[in-house]
């Protein structure tokens, strides 16, 4: 079965595969574009044997890539895996990102879109089958040049080799091989594992140098002749609107060229970002905000504490968890609470739109390409086919470039509607921290009981938050009382095995708008099922790593895992005086990971000195950035464990910069120490699973260190004075 | 018209004085590899160096600059990545969404300028300005260590 067929008919992992959309299987039809271009008179000649890859007369190899780069390290992994096939050193590779076109298409849906972990567990057997088929057709061309059989010819790092030990360069065979008919896939066999020169073993970031020296190009760094430069003055409460606004002081800004009215607010259209700051400092606008300003995480929270009490929407249901329940004589009823959370991508939000008499073009850094070309259209009504998308370097994603209305391509292009030269729509990180697209807020109520074997018998998990994919594409077709599986993944999928298991939902609706937040419903049910756990560990007198064990019996991927990290942690070995230890598994994205926080505690001031992790994502393409995934996913999940959280007040929130929003930094972390688990799985996505598993493993110790069970994030709130959170009964 | 010198180079900005330095660098000379992140000296994604002495340019108007040599990434090494702190970035593949990293290498040349040996300490003192949210925090540890060592000349270790 093809890596393909395996992702598309896997058991539970996507939320696309789960039934919301019906998942056309794309894939099939990646090979379909071949086009023998190469044959125009200009220099240098090209092959061009696919849309994915460019083999030019002077022996450069381009490999053109659908995905997004936004930390992750897929405009190196990606190429790798085409070279590894073509026999090329992945070094010498130049790498380009696609315009929008269906053979960049994500094999689940009728788009380009970067997210979910997929990139390189869709793309793996296309990728390989193009660099197959083009040196397949590079040692034909050289065959007919020696007019020996292909059979006895071989292929190295950009080169034909015969048998006596003559040399073509691919460039001298572009011409030949680019006249050639493309030869069936049957009969293209790929490479065996073990013969891998490049995939598995640790390559240089492509894209190192550009980023070192300045020279990477994201969205917000673009500059066309003639550009202009706008900020939006957005509304602080959520779903307001402008009543009415004053632009004349604005306007006399030395620089400012125009005001405007778009949907999303007033526009300052400027010569540069400096003074389209100075012109909407001096705008006058009235919010009608009314509506929207009782809204507030203290009255979300009491709504959602007694919807977590009621029946809900049944996303999970096996045996039966009432009659267990009320039948045993240890059990829990707790409550864990989640707050909004920003991405904070480093690079703001922005957007460069050009709008003409022939259409939109625009330079985005987007997760999702082909949604932001058709949104663009509708939004000025043209025709998709005149919207044209220059995909960017990405300063950072997590998800919140792949937002389901596009907002900031929209808004770009919106604002460059009838300006008639190129417009740069800048968010400051104000706009950013503030204009939601947030992790939900989530009150998860669990009730739980061990049996006489001290084992979890019973597991009901009732989630309460707005749910994330009714705010994107995905959500279309999903009504209200439609079970978001993003809100139950994590939970209802969890691997370790209790008899009784069901999980309810209840769908909020509040004005604040949510979205997808790197790992989607792991980082809040992984938090929730993990500090369970370890309460369920600890009402069963037993150590929360042997009880995961004892959970995750017959399962020999997930021990693996979970014992490598104990190992790797030195689980139950000495530590420093007041050092404890905690340790969470989540399995997400196709990858199982397992982490052991090493953590003192100070008053309220929680230090994490050292995160053990191990991963099993099935076949690592470039181990070393599996490595750095795992760290960034690591560090990411320590903000948001230790500090992290948007609040509302007054319908707006109330958190903006840096400043308010405090992120992990240098001097506060750990040491991390990364294993790469050998596995013959399939292969499993690397940019979300190391996030989930490091906040319920930084609570397990500091439950070690202090007592005090962390049933709410961020630590900072859990453990300030008179805030801790309590059981609802026991 | 307000004079900077940049990167060695005289330039001629026609700005209001109160003009952030980082939005003179980026929208008026077209030096993109200085960041804006926070705008509040918040994050160092603006770090540049002035006179040697790493700043952030996102507070700094250009009326404040003065005759002061301002040095951005783009002024470092070229394209050339020579920098050792650059080279050190490059061996341990330290970036990963690179946003903020031409503030991080711009604080890291900096410290290594004026401390031969950074300890972990002198490394939490001098980048903890300096916001990643990618996390390459442990990277960058370590490639300060391994830049100020081939500043040193030690090649190998």
């Amino acid at each position: 079965m093809s890596q393909e067929a395996e992702t598309h008919t896997g058991r539970r992992h996507f939320l696309i595969g789960a039934g919301v959309v019906a998942g056309g299987l794309v894939a099939g039809s990646l090979l379909r574009p071949y086009l023998t271009g190469g044959r125009n008179a200009s220099a240098p000649k090209e092959f061009k044997p696919h849309a994915f890859v460019r083999i030019s007369s002077d022996d450069s190899v381009t490999v053109i890539i659908g995905k997004s780069e936004m930390g992750q390290g897929i405009y190196t992994g990606l190429p790798m895996i085409l070279a590894e096939e073509l026999d090329f050193d992945p070094q010498r590779l130049k790498v380009e990102f696609a315009p929008v076109d269906p053979v960049f298409n994500h094999p689940f849906l009728p788009a380009q879109f970067t997210g979910g972990s997929m990139s390189t567990m869709t793309t793996y057997n296309s990728l390989r089958q193009v660099g197959a088929t083009a040196r397949a057709m590079l040692v034909t061309a050289a065959a007919a040049r020696w007019e020996v059989d292909p059979g006895t010819l071989r292929t190295e790092n950009g080169q034909v080799i015969d048998a006596r030990g003559r040399k073509l360069s691919y460039g001298d065979l572009v011409e030949a091989a680019s006249l050639l008919p493309v030869p069936a896939k049957e009969n293209v066999p790929l490479k065996d594992r073990k013969d891998f020169r490049y995939i598995g073993k640790p390559q240089q970031r492509l894209d190192g140098r550009i980023k070192v020296t300045g020279g990477a190009i994201f969205g917000i760094d673009v500059n066309l002749p003639d550009m202009l430069t706008a900020v939006v003055a957005r509304p602080g409460v959520f779903g307001a609107t402008v009543r009415s606004f004053d632009a004349t002081q604005a306007k006399a800004v030395p620089g400012v060229v125009d005001v405007k009215q778009v949907p999303s607010g007033i526009a300052v259209i400027a010569n540069h970002t400096w003074a389209a700051l100075k012109g909407r400092e001096a705008l006058q606008i009235e919010w009608d905000d009314a509506a929207g300003r009782n809204e507030s995480t203290e009255t979300l929270r009491k709504q959602w504490q007694a919807l977590a009490a009621k029946p809900g929407l049944v996303g999970k249901n096996e045996g039966d968890v009432r009659r267990v329940l009320a039948a045993s004589a240890k059990r829990l009823d707790v409550e864990y609470e989640l707050p909004y959370l920003a991405h904070a991508c480093m690079e703001p939000m922005n957007g460069v739109a050009h709008v003409t008499a022939e259409g939109c073009e625009l330079w985005l850094p987007t997760q999702g390409q082909s949604q932001d070309a058709q949104l663009v259209a509708a939004a000025l009504g043209i025709d998709p086919a005149n919207v044209k998308v220059h995909t960017t370097f990405l300063g950072g994603g997590f998800g919140r470039r792949a937002s389901g209305n596009s907002d900031f391509a929209v808004e770009a292009a919106q604002v460059a509607n009838g300006v008639g030269r190129p417009v740069k729509v800048v968010w400051t990180r104000e706009d950013d921290m503030r204009g939601g697209m947030y992790r939900p807020f989530s009150i998860s109520r669990v009730r739980a009981a061990i049996g006489a074997d001290g084992l979890p018998a019973a597991y009901h998990h009732t989630h309460v938050g707005k749910p994330v994919l009714a705010n994107t594409a995905f959500g279309k077709s999903m009504g209200k009382d439609t079970v978001d599986p993003s809100s139950i993944e994590g939970a209802a999928d969890m691997p370790y095995y209790i008899p009784n298991l069901r999980v309810e939902v209840h769908n909020t609706t509040e004005r604040v708008t949510n979205l997808w937040w790197r790992s989607v419903g792991h980082s809040i049910n992984g938090f929730v099922v993990n500090g369970v756990l370890d309460e369920l560990a600890e009402l069963a007198g037993r150590d929360p790593y042997e009880y995961r064990r004892a959970l995750l019996a017959g399962k020999p991927r997930h021990l693996a895992v979970l014992d490598a990290a104990a190992e790797l942690a030195g689980w139950g070995k000495p530590l420093p005086a007041g050092h404890h230890r905690g340790i969470a598994l989540q399995e997400s994205f196709n990858s199982i990971v397992a982490q052991v926080a090493e953590v003192s505690v100070n008053g309220s001031e929680v230090r994490v000195h050292r995160v053990s992790c191990a991963v099993d994502c099935g076949l690592a393409i470039n181990p070393d950035q599996v490595v750095a995934q795992m760290e960034s996913g690591i560090i990411y999940g320590l903000s948001a464990a230790l500090v992290g959280e948007i609040t509302i007040r007054d319908g707006a929130a109330v958190q903006g910069n840096f400043d308010d929003y405090p992120v992990l930094r240098q001097a506060a972390t750990p040491v991390i120490d990364v294993r790469i688990v050998p596995s013959d799985g399939p292969i499993g996505g690397i940019g979300e699973p190391g996030t989930p598993p490091i906040a319920p493993a930084v609570c397990g110790a500091v439950y070690a260190a202090t007592g005090n069970r962390i049933r709410r994030l961020p630590l900072s709130a859990s453990l300030a004075p008179q805030r801790a959170a309590a059981p609802v009964s026991r | 018209m307000i004079s900077l010198k940049v990167n060695g180079v005289e330039r001629q900005v026609d700005a209001d004085p109160d003009m952030p330095l980082l939005w003179a660098l980026r929208d008026l000379l077209k030096l993109t590899g200085t960041k804006y992140g926070c705008g509040i000296a918040q994050c160092g994604a603006c770090t540049v160096h002035l006179d040697g002495q790493p700043i952030r340019s996102c507070v700094t108007p250009i009326s404040a600059v003065g005759t002061a040599e301002i040095r951005t990434i783009e002024g470092l090494s070229g394209d050339a990545a020579t920098h050792p702190v650059q080279r050190a970035w490059l061996e341990l593949d330290v970036v990963q969404c690179g946003y903020c990293q031409s503030g991080q290498v711009m604080a890291a040349a900096a410290l290594i300028e004026q401390n031969a040996a950074p300890t972990d300490a002198d490394i939490d003192a001098a980048m903890n300005g300096n916001i990643c949210r990618c996390g390459t925090y442990p990277r960058i540890r370590a490639a300060v260590k391994r830049a100020a060592e081939l500043k040193r000349g030690g090649e190998s270790a």
